[in-house]
């Protein structure tokens, strides 16, 4: 069966923006193999999410319905995809590249004897294998890689696809899929979030970032306000995370998070290479920083040499006012 | 409690321009700077803290034929031995390939922990979790933080979006990819290196593993390298010039033209 599986992840009753990417670009696939686009959810609730995963094309929702599902670990998710697996038997498993995914993909791969392309951004199918390409040496060079073996598995990065909705797609047909927990040999205690409210980089349609040159901890006040009146979320350059500024959960780079928003703002950052890693494949990316020399700049669509201290706040302004109105 | 961890030799980004040879074949290697990953060190530094709280043993092994250098290294921090995979098959495994290559030098002795960095050069994260499924061993990746429990346990936190904490317990034996920021790499200093020099680091290759050469390499690969490129560079930055407020005001029509502003 030349069919096409997208394993999905849900928040708050919905499938994950990620999620609803990689399945639009599995529908693309599926075009290609001649296939079926299917969707495989798990958790008690898996079956609620027949229509929205048909809004993005899926034929076929394989609903794993267990309480043992709902909070993730590597072997109970495991077992539980890999049974959708055995049932659609498809040519392609596609997930969206989040922190479980990419934990979840590798186990499954070796479970089933076949590779993975890890955080992509473009999916092909030709001459009857799945097609990928990555960004690999902090983003210095493409790589293409060609994925044999049933099926191929491949994780996309987030935002890389955009999510697209069918015209008059209706729900997915619900297949459920037996499955009996297995034993698991960890167990998920509690999730820490961090101040509520607060947007995260890895998700963001547009972040805002600052780097050394705000000079001091209490400058990333400059960055949150701006952050805030746009609505987006706060980044950081590994420098800062370094001296204790914040926190590393805000850091874009090789070695915190690769983000690609479509929009991203690099304010008093220079631009290594380790940050360029993180965020040059981000859609538009406007630097401000007084260096005129600056890295940042030969990878920004729009620059401005200034001090950001009186230009951040002026942005932010104008900002609040355009969304007054 | 007796620790591997993995690591790998890799061209340091930081100190090369990496461009792509004729053909697109591969990417340029001679003259290029090679170090230890360096999700790996934080890996190594982790080990060493839980031995010494808990005692023990590290062991540093590495794939590849020149991962000698990378050894010695982490071994100049504080781990006790160190193990080098080589063989003329194991060249250009996938990550299936790797996985197999180390679940083979795991099985040489009993661990209770295997860690590994959360990913390498080329980002793909995948060694740790498969090297785990191949043992049937748990598994939790980007762990930002471990402490030791009774009854055979560690308490380890996953960071996973949002700057949000999971926190698990697991099982041991079992394989743990570490995310950076979960301590400080400790310095390695001339003397370190120089201390450990002279240890004899055994090299292991597919027969003495066990492993099958059509497994592992080119020959098992699932993953394979179609081309190499390198990306595009625009044109550079157009730049904004004017006022404080000409220049807010041209940002603010861009957010607006780009969806920034809804």
């Amino acid at each position: 069966m030349p069919g096409i599986l997208v394993f999905c992840e849900t928040k708050d009753g919905k499938l994950k923006k990620v999620s609803r990417e990689a399945l639009s670009i599995g529908r693309k696939l599926a075009e290609k193999t001649g296939g079926d686009l299917a969707a495989v959810v798990v958790g008690s609730q898996a079956a609620s999410l027949a229509a929205d995963a048909g809004h993005y094309g899926a034929k076929k929702l394989y609903a794993v319905e267990s309480a043992a599902l709902d909070s993730y670990t590597t072997g109970q998710t495991t077992a539980a995809v890999k049974q959708a697996v055995d049932d659609f038997k498809p040519s392609v498993l596609l997930m969206g590249g989040t922190s479980n995914g990419r934990d979840l993909a590798p186990r499954l791969a070796a479970r089933l004897g076949v590779g993975v392309a890890s955080d992509v951004d473009q999916l092909d199918w030709t001459d009857g294998k799945l097609r990928a390409r990555r960004s690999i040496y902090s983003g210095k060079v493409f790589g293409r890689v060609e994925i044999s073996g049933t099926p191929a598995i491949a994780t996309t990065r987030p935002n890389a696809f955009s999510a697209e909705v069918v015209a008059g797609g209706g729900a997915a047909d619900v297949v459920k899929v037996s499955f009996t927990p297995v034993e698991v040999k960890s167990k998920l205690l509690e999730t820490k979030t961090p101040e509520a409210g607060e947007l995260t980089i890895a998700e963001a349609d547009i972040i805002v970032s600052g780097g050394r040159g705000l000079k001091e901890a209490q400058n990333f006040s400059y960055i949150r306000d701006l952050a805030h009146a746009i609505g987006g979320a706060v980044g950081a350059s590994r420098a800062t995370v370094d001296a204790g500024w914040i926190d590393h959960q805000h850091q874009v780079g090789q070695t915190g998070r690769v983000v690609s928003p479509n929009v991203y703002i690099a304010a008093g950052i220079s631009g290594a290479i380790q940050h360029l890693a993180g965020m040059s494949s981000s859609k538009h990316i406007i630097a401000i920083n007084k260096d005129p020399e600056a890295p940042i700049f030969r990878v920004a669509d729009l620059g401005v040499v200034g001090d950001l201290f009186t230009i951040l706040p002026a942005l932010t302004e104008e900002v609040k006012k355009a969304k007054a109105h | 409690m007796e620790i591997l961890v993995c690591v790998k030799r890799v061209p340091d980004s930081a100190e090369n321009e990496i461009s792509v040879a004729a053909g697109g074949a591969d990417i340029r290697r001679d003259d290029l700077v090679y170090s230890v990953n360096e999700w790996d060190n934080y890996a190594v530094e982790e080990a060493i803290q839980i031995a010494e709280r808990a005692g023990g043993n590290v062991t540093v092994v590495s794939v590849g034929a020149d991962a000698e250098e990378v050894v010695r290294r982490e071994m100049a921090m504080g781990a006790g031995q160190g193990v080098l995979l080589n063989d003329a098959a194991f060249e250009g495994s996938d990550g299936l390939g790797t996985a197999t290559i180390l679940k083979a030098a795991a099985q040489k002795n009993k661990y209770d922990l295997i860690l590994t960095g959360a990913q390498a050069d080329d980002g793909a994260g995948q060694v740790g979790g498969m090297l785990a499924a191949l043992l049937d061993w748990p598994y939790a990746s980007l762990v930002n933080r471990i402490e030791e429990k009774e009854g055979n346990q560690l308490r380890v936190g996953r960071e996973i979006e949002g700057g949000s904490q999971e926190v698990s317990d697991i099982e041991l034996p079992c394989v743990l990819s570490i995310q950076t920021g979960i301590n400080e790499p400790r310095y390695v200093g001339l003397r370190g290196i120089r201390k450990v020099a002279s240890v004899e680091i055994p090299v292991l290759d597919a027969s003495a593993l066990g492993v099958s050469a059509d497994a592992v390499g080119a020959a098992g690969a699932k993953v394979k390298r179609v081309d190499y490129f390198v990306p595009e560079i625009g044109a550079g930055a157009e730049m904004i010039e004017g006022s404080t407020e000409e220049v807010a005001t041209k940002l603010v029509d861009l957010l607006k033209a780009k969806g920034g502003i809804k």
